[in-house]
């Protein structure tokens, strides 16, 4: 048999895979024709490239992919003729192509309203990679663009522009909300809000009707004769199926677009198949990927001789807006005279939520999410498995009051779909975790769930968390082979026996010799709890690379030197000690972004003669090289700021040298501002604290690094004593109970009620361990003593900083440095030998 | 025809035994060599490995973290924590190829003792 597939986009791929999994005998050839230069890629990501991808890392599949299923591509090569009769294609190039089964995905192309001015430079279509590129060199250019076309793939366009800097990014729309598709009136007005609060500027009922400029663009007309001066333009005004090909060979087609199919999704030519958006289905046109993927199963399993058919489909979303949810499911635009719908609005936070309900009470119709939509999935599976509603519905929507969330996964039935892209169902992934594969990684690999948008995978994971526990199969999270405890109960134990060193807590709880992920766990947790001199009793062999020998391994083996300088503050005096120090020494130095001086390219052997002459300066050790506290940052404040509330340099320093030297499950930042506009970036810190014009406002649990999240608020307008004992039982509790390398944001990302429950404990005292966790942290505080003054004045301690134990002057004569700018750098890694 | 190879251990003096850190390493100098000794009292024993980690060519062996993995004794590396068995030197950590040198360790009256093996061949 010969199939030849149109269009290599990702429901073309899509039907590729599914075909030859259906027929893998390489005697069933399969062709594909694709129009663009390079093979399928995720559209659904394209915004992605703006920030982080290589065009090669939104490929579905390399071209070898092809080669490896004996499929041959035809890249740069689209199909322009279809000859019915002989059953043949021809293509641009001149290929000439018989078929037994054709399969047209063709897609569809961006509808560009008719109106004068659409061909002007300056005016773009959102829809290729290509498209991108163009958006991509002319933004630089713009200072005031609009995006035409408030929709799913507008609203992405308006944020592609924001994260392109564009001055000014304007939304215009036809219809007088935003999403009109998916959301209702009361979510487009939170959804607007919060849009405006990024800077967006958003024009609804806008009848756009002229977009006008000489060389290029220079603004739109809108039919009420008002103008929007802008001097770039992304058109998303929806899509056009491309039937053009099919009209060309006599096919059937709607009367405004889009390739006739039947339920198998045959064409008016039984032998010809239309799939995606190219094709129209009882009067619909699918511009998402999740159809389009379901009717590539549907048309390669038609044309493998299995009984299946299309029935339509759900159009149920869940998106991530430039940061902010929104999600529609089920129905949630039913007549009114069939529904009692259930708002809740919380306009402080953003957050916008209907429930349409069966008027009996009885089930879930549909809804609408905005700016919250954790319960997504639940409610979706809610709605399309017509499960029963609880007997106060609002329950659902307001989270669990008492019921834990795995309450609804017990309810789901096998058949569920948890994973809509690649029609996984909750029956599937049960069996895979029955089959051994016991983790998210393994679920994804064996089922495909979680693998194309990923809104699944929370779901995923419960599943297979809550399938391992009802076969009894679930463990504790053990620290490692060694210890069969997580870290609290192994914080809980070694402070109850009082242990000291490894070497007694591997006698007394553990087993083996220990490695390289206990060592340092436990080493941690002795910190925390009795902030001990770490290089003593045996532990220096215990701790971390960096925390034994107390600064920071960097390329070639060198050390770097971080002293402390609390909340950024430090006199001309110091400034010239640290000059004189890395001179002597031959140290590059930088300043850090946590507002200290790093000095690098330091021998071991050097270590402590440069501690020595820092700590006579007055210095003392910055912990740059320990999961402890690292920095309270600090903008200047109300001492010399003409905006400044309180002067936050004090406040940064008090709470600096509160916590310095305080070793954690992972390293520390702080930062205090002096007024709102937060030039510390205290949100972004583990702890950072606001200044109010009645106190201060404590956020908590920020990060910055590779998942940037935001600070919540903890409390406030707080004074200074309450906000100090507000974090010192916020760093206790989180030293407690956390995991190992666990950040304050991924804690309480994991923490059961999140924020509140932090909250209820911290500021309530819900646990009645306030007092404990106060004095828990003064005892360390009052233990608190430079690592680094020790080691100096320890000749004992002093001995181990030697590279050579047989030449203990000698420095390692492998270290090798470059010069860089007026400074010296660690010379490049050399490749591994073969 | 027959080939007669003779191993003999050149024992060099490395260090005293009070000179290591239990349960860590130390580096050893000879002339132009490193070589990263350990002790591992915990289990009571002495290896001695290559000083450089394969993975990226630094001299860091000596520095890192010993243990061990379902008791195989093991040393990791304090740059990117590859690991590597302290009894035939292979990588632990992945299918990696690379593998580091071991060398015999003896101790005698409080001096630590590191052996070359001296291979001659004759015919």
């Amino acid at each position: 048999m010969k199939i030849v597939i149109v269009g290599n986009g990702m429901v073309g791929f899509k039907c590729c895979e599914k075909l030859r999994s259906k027929l893998p005998n390489p005697n069933t050839q399969i062709t594909v024709f694709g129009e663009e230069p390079r093979p399928a890629y995720d559209r659904v990501h394209l915004t992605d490239y703006f920030t982080h991808h290589a065009p090669e890392e939104l490929e579905l599949a390399p071209s070898s992919w092809y080669a490896d299923h004996h499929i041959e591509l035809k890249t740069a090569d689209p199909i322009v003729k279809i000859d019915r009769e002989n059953k043949r294609v021809y293509s641009s190039k001149g290929f000439e192509e018989e078929y037994d089964a054709l399969i047209l995905a063709t897609g569809s192309s961006p509808l560009v309203p008719n109106m004068p001015g659409t061909n002007l430079p300056g005016v773009f279509v959102y829809r290729t990679i290509e498209d991108l590129e163009a958006i991509k060199a002319y933004a630089p250019k713009a200072r005031n663009a609009a995006v035409l076309g408030g929709g799913l793939l507008g609203l992405e366009a308006a944020k592609a522009l924001v994260d392109l800097g564009v001055g000014e990014t304007h939304i215009v729309e036809y219809a007088s909300r935003l999403m009109p598709k998916q959301i209702d009136h009361g979510g487009h007005e939170v959804l607007q809000r919060q849009l405006e609060n990024m800077g967006l500027k958003v024009h609804t009922n806008r009848n756009t009707f002229n977009i006008y400029g000489h060389s290029k663009i220079e603004g739109m007309q809108f039919s009420d004769g008002a103008r929007l001066e802008i001097d770039m333009l992304i058109i998303s005004a929806g899509i056009r199926p491309r039937d053009q090909l099919a009209k060309d060979a006599g096919l059937e087609t709607g009367s405004r677009g889009g390739i006739t199919v039947n339920d198998l999704l045959q064409t008016s030519d039984p032998s010809i198949y239309a799939i995606g958006e190219c094709a129209i289905h009882r009067g619909m046109v699918y511009g998402l990927v999740a159809p389009g993927y379901e009717m590539a199963e549907v048309a390669a399993a038609t044309i493998a001789g299995e009984p299946n058919h299309f029935p339509g489909y759900d159009l149920s979303t869940k998106l991530k807006l430039i940061g902010i949810d929104v999600a529609s499911f089920g129905d949630p635009f039913p007549p009114s005279t069939e529904y009692r719908a259930i708002v809740f609005e919380d306009r402080l936070k953003g957050i916008y939520k209907k429930i349409n309900i069966s008027n009996d009470g009885q089930f879930l119709i549909g809804g609408i999410l905005v700016g919250d939509a954790k319960e997504y999935n639940m409610l979706l599976q809610t709605t399309k498995n017509k499960l029963k509603l609880p007997a106060n519905p609002e329950d659902i929507l307001l989270g669990n009051r008492g019921n834990g969330p795995q309450h609804g996964l017990e309810q789901l039935p096998p058949d569920a779909v948890i994973c809509s892209c690649e029609n996984v169902s909750k029956g599937d992934i049960v069996a895979a975790v029955s089959n051994g594969h016991e983790n998210f990684n393994a679920v994804k690999k064996c089922t495909k769930a979680g693998s194309c948008c990923g809104g699944c995978s929370p779901m995923v994971k419960d599943i297979i968390t809550h399938t391992m526990q009802q076969q009894g199969k679930y463990t504790r999270k053990m620290i490692c082979e060694h210890f069969e405890y997580s870290r609290q109960e192994l914080y809980d134990l070694i402070k109850i026996k009082e242990l000291k060193s490894f070497e007694d807590v591997l006698d007394q709880v553990g087993k083996g010799d220990g490695c390289e992920v206990c060592k340092p766990t436990v080493a941690s947790i002795m910190a925390s709890l009795w902030n001990e001199m770490i290089l003593e009793k045996g532990n220096d062999t215990a701790q971390d690379s960096n925390d034994r020998f107390l600064a920071n391994i960097q390329k070639g083996g060198t050390y770097s030197v971080v002293p402390r300088i609390p909340g950024g503050e430090i006199t001309p005096k110091k400034l010239m000690v640290i000059a004189r120090v890395a001179d002597k020494y031959g140290l590059y130095t930088k300043i850090t972004g946590g507002q200290r001086i790093d000095m690098f390219g330091a021998h071991l052997n050097d270590l402590p003669n440069i501690w020595e002459e820092l700590i006579a300066a007055g210095f003392e050790s910055g912990h740059a090289y320990g999961k402890a506290l690292r920095t309270v940052k600090s903008c200047v404040g109300s001492t010399w700021c003409r905006f400044g509330l309180h002067d936050s340099v004090s406040f940064a320093i008090r709470v600096e040298e509160r916590y310095r030297g305080l070793r954690a499950p992972h390293k520390i930042k702080s930062a205090v501002s002096g007024c709102t506009r937060e030039c510390a970036e205290a949100q972004s810190k583990d702890f950072g604290i606001i200044a109010t014009d009645k106190g201060w406002n404590l956020y908590v649990c920020g990060n910055g690094g590779a998942k940037p999240q935001h600070a919540q608020l903890l409390a406030a307008d707080l004074d200074s004593e309450t906000c100090i004992r507000f974090i010192d039982r916020f760093l206790m509790f989180y030293i407690k109970t956390a995991d190992p390398l666990t950040r304050t944001a991924t804690w309480l990302n994991k923490l059961d009620g999140g924020i509140s429950y932090l909250r209820n404990v911290v500021v309530n005292d819900s646990l009645g361990i306030a007092g404990e966790l106060e004095a828990a942290m003064q005892q360390l505080v009052d233990q608190y003593k430079c690592e680094w003054k020790e080691v100096v004045n320890t000749p004992a301690l002093r001995k181990r900083f030697s590279h050579f134990v047989n030449a203990p002057t000698e420095k390692d004569p492998t270290v090798q440095f470059s010069g860089l700018r007026d400074q010296k750098r660690a010379a490049e890694w050399t490749a591994a030998k073969p | 025809m027959n080939t007669i190879t003779s191993t003999t251990i050149n024992w060099l003096y490395a260090c005293n035994t009070e000179d290591v850190p239990s349960n860590g390493g130390v580096c050893v100098k000879f002339d132009h060599l490193q070589i990263a000794l350990f002790h591992f009292s915990r289990r009571n024993e002495w290896y001695a490995t290559q000083n450089l980690c394969p993975h990226k060519q630094q001299m860091a062996l000596s520095r890192g973290m010993i243990g061990s993995h379902s008791g195989e004794p093991k040393v990791a590396c304090p740059f990117h924590k590859k690991t590597f068995s302290l009894k035939d030197g292979r990588c632990l950590s992945d299918e990696d190829e690379c593998q580091i040198d071991v060398y015999p360790v003896k101790v005698a009256s409080g001096r630590v003792y590191i052996g070359f093996e001296i291979t001659a061949s004759s015919k």
